[in-house]
């Protein structure tokens, strides 16, 4: 990695000297965490969450590593092997539910960096790139946590691999034949648990090789701020050590606070009590609902309830699941405007809580059983979703007339009064 | 291109998700869906504390004794509780030999191999047994229970929303179907005559689709003998204890579980704190 503006690293220990003539690692660090990276001055705490979701990325490979020398991937032995680790290995009950909850925390986490990108426009110009590799660290995610819902082989895993793969056997022709392969057989049996278990340990992998990159394409342009006004020279920035490690490390206590009260005092909130009952394929759960964090995305696809001509209701709520997440992929093309922060988009700032209030709509009505009044919901928040992104915000970038800008960074935090009153306005934020 | 194609899928999926809609609420209004029995007569657990809500909360362990001897002398006839231990029972207070004479005189006995002959055989269990199954197997329990299969009660307080209170509401909850009224003085034979409970089952609002299987387990006052200077083991008292046993099968590991926690949060909010103050200590000459 190399970093354009990144400043100088020069080794003070003699032993720091001498591993870095041989491999630039003390180089990498300090330009990648350390004193060489110059950040903005004015981020806040919303720009907590990306270093949170590393740390829950941390603390799931710990607890899974852990959980899996304990675990069986066999439909025999699966559901009893949870509870061994549950009743019999030391500290197990925390493993288990630090890994249970800290998938619950992790989506929170990535949930709220997701946003923060939307409104403060992170994903424009030049930062696409980390846009597009965030998203595949999302889709990965929900891959991962799918396939690890369906390890403890308890009746909510057990039919909601029937349900996630069955979405597959909704493509014509090939449908069928596609979802057989995903399992290893008619219906999930040991041979999908088996993949699925080797999957769950391989992706976590792959999620952290692709934050590598997606931290690589952050540290091209460095990180944008609340203003979105770019970084016009050093007067506009602090060293990322000590000014946002420390205030990472204030928000890591945070996280790691409200963590351990789920954790320790809440363990089962964020579960289905459906999952501790074994897997029966003979019997079907009233109400067959993912995880929380697939909730808005489950209502979309039992949003469409009518045929579309030749195209059957179940095939166009899979499309619609499918190109709900697909769409964010076009973001940086869709909003043209030039202006990042939401903070000076007057227009663009009241839709984009329209839409946070349309996606905990939509995952309400995911979590709720399949019956009205919540399907009629769901379908007009559906509706609102895909005019968000698809036309709203388009025409938004087209007619909106922004705020003024402040000049920059170290303008909009100092308050020079030199652009007007508006200026003067944003900085007394 | 970008957008234009963009505003036709949105186009499509909006318009078709509006279309549904209309669709849909035209075919609520003009058939509204048809309430059904389970839907308007289904009971919420009732409320009930128990020693160990709360964050501080913890197992009061004469309780679980006498809700362990309530499973030993009534439930334990028909269901399992396969993932707990003879030697997991030192947890509610019973000291080695008090174990090792519950595991002995345990009624079910542990599957075996005859050591001289190689047939199946059966033994008395030991501490490291878990509890054995009172059936050899599924289809030996259906067939002794009208072709209903008692479900394990290891995990069942965890099985259910708001478990515990459920496993003591469907206890105390059996009544008579004749004459039941909801809330709303609506009488359930009357609203849905065809709901009678069918032969073989038993009326219990607390139970999902209101018949259940199993027969009213405890009946009467008494119906278990306590200790002297516990208290009278009415059916409520009973019901109590059972399900506060059942919350232990459950969660074995709750009062480790709580004492942890408090621990770590004491932790974590001086750590919390210091990280706090070493963030402001840093950021005092700058501006942001």
């Amino acid at each position: 990695m190399s970093f354009p503006w990144a400043n100088e690293y020069t080794p003070k220990a003699p032993l720091m000297k001498w591993i870095d003539e041989r491999l630039p690692l003390p180089r990498l660090v300090y330009n990648a965490v350390g004193g060489g990276y110059p950040v903005p001055r004015n981020l806040n705490f919303f720009w907590n969450f990306g270093v949170l979701s590393g740390l829950a990325l941390v603390i799931q490979l710990v607890t899974g590593i852990i959980m899996a020398m304990h675990y069986g991937a066999n439909d025999l032995v699966a559901f009893g092997t949870v509870e061994h680790v549950m009743r019999d290995v030391n500290s197990g009950w925390l493993m288990r539910y630090a890994h249970a909850n800290g998938a619950s925390f992790f989506f929170i986490v990535v949930y709220l960096h997701i946003f923060r990108g939307l409104y403060f426009g992170s994903y424009k110009a030049p930062r696409e790139m980390v846009w597009l590799l965030g998203l595949v660290i999302f889709l990965l995610m929900m891959a991962t946590a799918f396939m690890g819902y369906v390890l403890p082989w308890g009746q909510m895993s057990y039919w909601g691999a029937k349900v996630i793969t069955g979405l597959f056997g909704a493509i014509p022709i090939v449908g069928e034949p596609i979802q057989t392969w995903l399992l290893g057989g008619f219906a999930p049996g040991n041979a999908s648990l088996n993949r699925f278990f080797s999957l769950h340990y391989l992706l976590p992998f792959v999620i952290a090789g692709v934050i590598i990159l997606h931290i690589w394409a952050l540290h091209i342009p460095g990180s944008t701020n609340p203003t979105g006004v770019e970084v016009k020279g050093p007067q506009d920035t602090l060293p990322f050590h000590p000014y946002y490690t420390a205030k990472d490390g204030f928000g890591a206590g945070i996280f790691l606070i409200l963590f351990a009260i789920a954790v320790y005092f809440a363990p089962n909130a964020l579960g289905h009590p459906d999952n501790y009952i074994e897997a029966n394929p003979l019997s079907t759960p009233a109400h067959i609902v993912p995880e929380w964090y697939f909730w808005p995305f489950y209502a979309i696809l039992r949003a469409f309830t009518f045929d579309f001509f030749f195209i059957p209701a179940k095939l166009l709520g899979v499309l619609a699941m499918f190109a709900s997440i697909l769409l964010l992929f076009f973001l940086p093309w869709l909003d043209t405007s030039p202006v990042r922060s939401g903070r000076y988009r007057p227009m663009f700032r009241k839709f984009w809580w329209i839409l946070l209030a349309d996606i905990a709509v939509l995952g309400y009505c995911g979590g709720a059983a399949a019956e009205e009044p919540w399907v009629m919901i769901s379908q007009v928040a559906s509706a609102y979703y895909f005019a968000h992104f698809l036309i709203i915000l388009p025409l938004i970038s087209a007619f909106e007339r922004p705020d003024p800008l402040p000049g920059s960074i170290t303008e909009a935090v100092l308050g020079k009064d030199d652009h007007g009153a508006e200026t003067a306005a944003v900085a007394a934020e | 291109m970008v957008r234009i194609g963009a505003f036709f899928v949105g186009l499509f999926f909006s318009g078709w998700l509006l279309v549904s809609f209309i669709m849909g609420a035209v075919a609520y209004v003009s058939e509204p869906p048809a309430p059904t029995a389970e839907h308007e007569f289904h009971l919420k657990p009732k409320h009930v504390s128990y020693s160990f809500d709360g964050p501080l909360g913890r197992y009061d362990k004469q309780q679980l004794q006498r809700g362990f001897q309530v499973y030993k002398e009534v439930c334990a006839a028909c269901h399992s509780l396969k993932f707990v231990a003879f030697r997991d029972l030192a947890a509610l207070g019973y000291n080695e030999a008090e174990v090792k004479a519950i595991a002995k005189s345990w009624i079910i006995k542990t599957p075996s191999v005859d050591p001289a002959t190689g047939e199946a055989s059966s033994r008395d269990p030991v501490p490291a047994d878990k509890f054995p199954m009172p059936f050899a197997n599924n289809v030996a329990a259906a067939a002794a229970n009208n072709n209903a299969i008692p479900p394990d009660l290891s995990l069942m307080t965890k099985a259910r929303h708001h478990g515990t209170a459920y496993v003591y509401s469907l206890l105390t909850g059996y009544t008579n179907q004749a004459g039941y009224k909801n809330e709303e003085g609506k009488e359930l034979l009357a609203e849905f005559p065809d709901s009678e409970t069918p032969a073989g089952l038993h009326f219990n609002p607390y139970f999902p689709n209101l018949n259940l299987a199993m027969a009213p387990p405890l009946t009467a006052e008494g119906q278990v003998t306590y200790d002297e200077g516990q208290p009278t083991p009415t059916v409520d008292q009973m019901s109590q204890d059972v399900s506060a046993f059942l919350a232990w099968t459950a969660e074995p590991k709750l009062e480790d579980r709580k004492s942890a926690g408090i621990a770590v949060l004491l932790f974590l909010i001086i750590a919390t704190g210091l990280a706090y103050m070493s963030y402001r200590s840093i950021w005092a000459d700058q501006k942001h």
